[in-house]
């Protein structure tokens, strides 16, 4: 059996802007082990009086890098852990955090595809790792992203998407947005629905492994939905981030 | 079940690693209400009461409960047939 799950003690070597309220914070971690894509990491503050509040964030790099990962970190106004990443951390500062996590939402090269990848906000974090993983290894599966936002400037990773399906004519960008967009979109402007999924689905190729992550709701209805244009629902992998925030 | 604060096992598989000693996410389990057979990251967690639930994605059952008080946790695996943990 793997060696149990210890918390350590990571230092900030660099933080990001991604959007105006997402960041990616590169953390060295003195007891690194290699990640599988679609993991996360826990984190742990603890106040002067002993409270403790924890968090999990996806990890966005892709495991081929040693020693260090990004956690890609959205503020959520009211909460207790993102606040403080983004109003207080800096590089240099250190972090309690333990990690990887998770052995089922995970994806590696040898689980092959075709991919069907739905994000709904920061739910595109762990995606973004099987992103990068799938780019840096040679065989790349057919593989579509169908990625909600609710504003064109909320789209995280937006350039490095761009010039990763430039590049890639076996990578297919899905993008909608929910509420805001920018003159000459043409993209979709409407929540995740049914038609939406089956153009996800025809753009990935048959059969695909299918992994969601985003707002529990967003998740419910995209799993729902592939369910129902008859995707196996064992092909389905999910996570839910909860409430929108 | 459109319940917003429902999450995955995923969401606590670092809390429950360290309590029982297994990456439980990857592991199988076989649902004691409806037979089914899946891995436990499929299971559906609540995280926001008292205690931490783990429900059957496909029947909706509770699968695995746990408890902690200051003194002890209680780990209630009445509603699993098994668990398969596979060995690394």
């Amino acid at each position: 059996m793997a060696e149990p799950l210890a918390w350590q003690i990571a230092t900030v070597r660099a933080i990001r802007a991604e959007t105006p309220t997402v960041s990616s914070f590169t953390l060295e971690l003195p007891a690194w082990r290699p990640h599988r894509a679609g993991q996360h990491y826990d984190v742990r503050l603890t106040a002067g009086d002993g409270y403790q509040a924890q968090r999990s964030y996806s990890i966005a790099s892709p495991p081929s890098r040693e020693g260090e990962v990004d956690l890609t970190i959205e503020r959520i106004a009211d909460g207790e852990v993102s606040p403080y990443f983004h109003d207080v951390v800096e590089v240099g500062d250190r972090v309690e955090v333990r990690g990887p996590i998770g052995g089922y939402f995970v994806w590696e090269p040898g689980l092959g595809g075709p991919l069907l990848l739905i994000a709904g906000g920061s739910g595109v974090v762990p995606l973004m790792a099987i992103l990068r993983e799938r780019a840096a290894n040679g065989a790349r599966p057919s593989t579509a992203l169908l990625y909600s936002s609710r504003t064109f400037d909320e789209v995280i990773y937006r350039e490095e998407l761009d010039a990763l399906a430039k590049r890639d004519r076996e990578l297919h960008l899905l993008h909608t947005l929910t509420r805001e967009q920018p003159a000459g979109w043409t993209g979709y402007t409407r929540r995740i629905d049914r038609p939406m999924l089956s153009d996800a689905v025809g753009a990935a190729g048959k059969q695909p492994l299918v992994y969601i992550c985003g707002p529990t709701l967003l998740v419910e209805a995209a799993a729902n939905g592939l369910v129902e244009l008859g995707v196996p629902a064992s092909q389905v992998r999910t996570e839910r981030f909860g409430p929108t925030s | 079940m459109d319940d917003p604060l429902m999450l995955d096992a995923n969401a606590v598989a670092g809390d429950l690693a360290e309590l029982l000693g297994f990456e439980v996410t990857g592991a199988s389990h076989r649902c004691g209400h409806c037979g089914n057979v899946a891995m436990m990251g499929t299971l559906l967690a609540w995280t926001h009461g008292p205690g931490l639930t783990l429900r059957c994605s496909i029947c909706r059952d509770i699968v695995i409960r746990v408890v902690r008080t200051p003194a002890r946790t209680l780990v209630d695996v009445s509603g699993a047939a098994y668990l398969e943990i596979i060995s690394r």
